[in-house]
């Protein structure tokens, strides 16, 4: 393998991994901070597929699918958590896989009435179709480098929100201490409402623009879920920083791993996953027990 | 379960009761009146078909299109097959495997049906088969393509109206070679039938002076090919050979493309990379070429019957899956008719039903002494969106049938 090889090879890993990082973001941020487990996460990665299918066949832009995907997504949230979620704060563990479960279950049968099981495609934007030409056989995607840049740039904004702003502020306080938070005046509920619609929001946005590169199909939400559980406990729960680092780590040893070791890389990013909980069993940045 | 069989119980096809009673009563009188015997007729229980198929999940659609291919025969026989009324009793399979032993059992014991039509998945046509041996019930499988159905578990009574893995992927061995390519990589998913079938490619491959420069695969039915795509341009092959379906398939044609891959190495794959897939693929999947035992335009007067009458029945293009129900149906009608429709001489139904020669829509078609289809297998190659017809790639395709004991 010389130089140019390893290091597209390299960029394949950096760009699964912010892929990866941006779906598992969402599902942190749920799980850290509302301590509530969503199943249903790669159910709405999905959904923000499907949506965006669908918004770009009737209006043909790219951008109006992304947006409108997002903000549906985003209003859905709102809307379940107003309706479900709420009730789940502080109830155990079970009770909430049971109901984002039952939340995969209605989420596919509504896709499959509104969609049907077609495989789709999303086209880019014209501008970003292209692609580079790195040698005389292999090119590299213009859309996939974008992807690159986008996730990185959502990333930072996520860092952004929540250590420099207020309303980071005031999550990351709820998520120390709830009934310190409440006790304070802060209208924590409404905050729990829009860090629900946020994660949610997050996966749908995962799934839109990745729906270009992906395609949009039934099964697409299954593996993205257990690959964001992974990240997620691999980073440490609800550690954001965390989810990044774990991100990466999975998407450099996957694509490493096919590289290098294809009999074994499907059990790879599990064997990691394991080794990291031996030597740290809150992940790499989990909060450390008192 | 037992609600979904109680209402599969009242679908019978052009069935109401009193149409039955009527259409055995007039064939009571038609036997007194010619003098002539028409035992199993006058006994005038119809032959209950058991469909198996894949009616929700992945391949809901392909079971679909095998049903309304299997029904549109029947219909075309006046609701007959060799002069016997048909009904039918539907279980949903799932594509789960692990309930299919059950499903199996159900169709066979409680509802007592004269023969099973199924299914797409191959792990559950394999309970199936294992089923149909232990109860000595007769099977027609309409797709699932694992070799070892009609190999080391082939049985007298258990016929394939589609494919064998090894049988779609052997000749395109040949064509990769004699289109000049020396060095080709293979890539699939780690999975039974990816196996086989690039194992059958490249059996065909090497034998015709080929080598495998690489075998690339990864988990089924992972989608994340970006890492073999780019050792694919590391390895610079003189042609890729591919085995994907369905969402897979989709992706992976386009990553290929948006790897500027298809412009320098040729892509070729089993017909399943572009069939059912072909309209999200859009340009990328244009110039592929691949083998199956079916093409969109096969210029041939069945063909074009049977793609007219699907349309009319169900407002679709026919594809390779109903013409595979459709054959499964016409090959019933074939042993029923040596037996003028008595279904309980066994025997001689199974004999003609083996020796059975089609005009199938796909091209002529006989079976192998293992009961799998002896057919062409067409190259064909994506223009304008349609798999057309390229050529033969090879005529009456036999699989080998290895380790099946009928073939002695």
């Amino acid at each position: 393998m010389n130089g140019l090889t390893f290091a597209v090879q390299l960029l394949n890993g950096v760009q699964y991994g912010l892929v990866l990082f941006l779906v598992a973001s969402g599902l942190t941020l749920v799980f850290g901070i509302l301590g509530v487990i969503n199943l249903a996460h790669g159910a709405f990665y999905m959904l923000g597929a499907y949506l965006a299918y669908w918004i770009a066949a009737m209006t043909g832009s790219f951008w109006a699918a992304l947006l409108g995907s997002v903000g549906i997504s985003f209003v859905l949230g709102l809307a379940l958590e107003n309706v479900f979620i709420k009730r789940m704060y502080g109830r155990d563990h079970l009770a909430q896989v049971l109901l984002s479960f039952g939340m995969i279950l209605v989420i596919d049968e509504v896709r499959q009435i509104l969609f049907g099981k077609d495989v789709h495609s999303v086209a880019p934007p014209a501008w970003l179709s292209g692609s580079i030409k790195l040698t005389d056989v292999l090119s590299y995607p213009v859309y996939r480098l974008a992807l690159c840049g986008f996730c990185l740039a959502m990333a930072i904004a996520i860092f952004y929100v929540i250590q420099r702003t207020r309303i980071g502020m005031v999550i990351r306080a709820g998520a120390e201490n709830r009934e310190m938070t409440r006790s304070l005046g802060i209208p924590f509920d409404t905050v729990n409402r829009f860090v629900f619609a946020g994660g949610i929001a997050l996966a749908a946005l995962g799934g839109a623009v990745v729906a270009p590169v992906s395609t949009v199909f039934p099964g697409m939400g299954d593996s993205m879920l257990i690959l964001s559980f992974v990240v997620v406990v691999l980073g440490g729960i609800g550690s954001v920083s965390g989810a990044a680092i774990g991100a990466l780590l999975i998407g450099l040893t996957d694509t490493f791993g096919k590289v290098f070791f294809p009999q074994i890389s499907s059990i790879l990013i599990y064997v990691l996953m394991a080794g990291i909980l031996l030597w740290r069993p809150n992940g790499i940045l989990g909060k450390r027990e008192v | 379960m037992t609600k979904k069989l109680t209402n599969s119980d009242t679908n019978l096809v052009g069935m109401s009761r009193r149409r039955f009673l009527t259409g055995t009563a007039g064939l009571t009188i038609l036997g007194g009146a010619s003098h002539f015997p028409m035992p199993a007729l006058a006994q005038g229980s119809p032959l209950k078909v058991g469909l198996m198929l894949p009616y929700s999940g992945t391949f809901a659609k392909l079971g679909k299109f095998v049903d309304d291919g299997f029904r549109l025969y029947v219909e075309q026989q006046g609701g007959k097959l060799g002069g016997r009324e048909v009904s039918f009793v539907q279980v949903d399979d799932e594509s789960k495997p692990e309930a299919a032993t059950d499903n199996m059992n159900r169709l066979v014991g409680r509802e007592k049906v004269d023969v099973v039509v199924g299914t797409v998945h191959s792990g559950v046509a394999m309970a199936m088969v294992k089923v149909a041996r232990d109860t000595n019930t007769m099977l027609i499988i309409p797709n699932a393509g694992a070799n070892e159905a009609t190999g080391p578990m082939c049985a007298p009574h258990v016929f394939r109206t589609s494919f064998s893995n090894w049988q779609v992927c052997y000749p395109m061995g040949k064509v990769v070679a004699d289109a000049g390519h020396k060095k080709v990589v293979t890539i699939t998913w780690r999975y039974a039938a990816g196996t086989q079938m690039v194992d059958a490619f490249k059996e065909g491959f090497t034998k015709a002076g080929g080598t495998i420069a690489g075998e690339l695969a990864l988990p089924f039915p992972e989608v994340e090919f970006q890492a073999l795509i780019t050792q694919i341009a590391t390895l610079k092959p003189d042609a890729v050979f591919a085995f994907f379906a369905g969402g897979g398939a989709v992706k992976f044609v386009k990553d290929y493309a948006a790897a500027g891959l298809n412009k320098s190495i040729p892509l070729y794959g089993a017909g399943f990379l572009t069939d059912g897939t072909i309209a999200a693929q859009g340009d990328a999947a244009t110039g592929i070429k691949t083998t199956l035992h079916y093409a969109d335009n096969i210029d041939n007067p069945a063909n074009k019957a049977f793609q007219g009458a699907f349309k009319a029945k169900t407002g679709n293009d026919g594809d390779i899956y109903a013409v595979q129900g459709f054959d499964g149906a016409a090959l019933l009608n074939v042993g029923l008719t040596a037996v003028k429709g008595d279904k309980a001489a066994r025997e001689t139904m199974v004999t003609a039903m083996r020796a059975a020669k089609l005009d199938s829509p796909r091209g002529p078609m006989s079976f192998s002494k293992a009961n799998n289809p002896i057919q062409n297998i067409y190259l064909r190659e994506v223009k304008n969106g349609r798999n057309e017809l390229v050529s033969i790639a090879q005529a009456n395709v036999e699989d080998p049938a290895r380790g099946c004991k009928l073939t002695g």
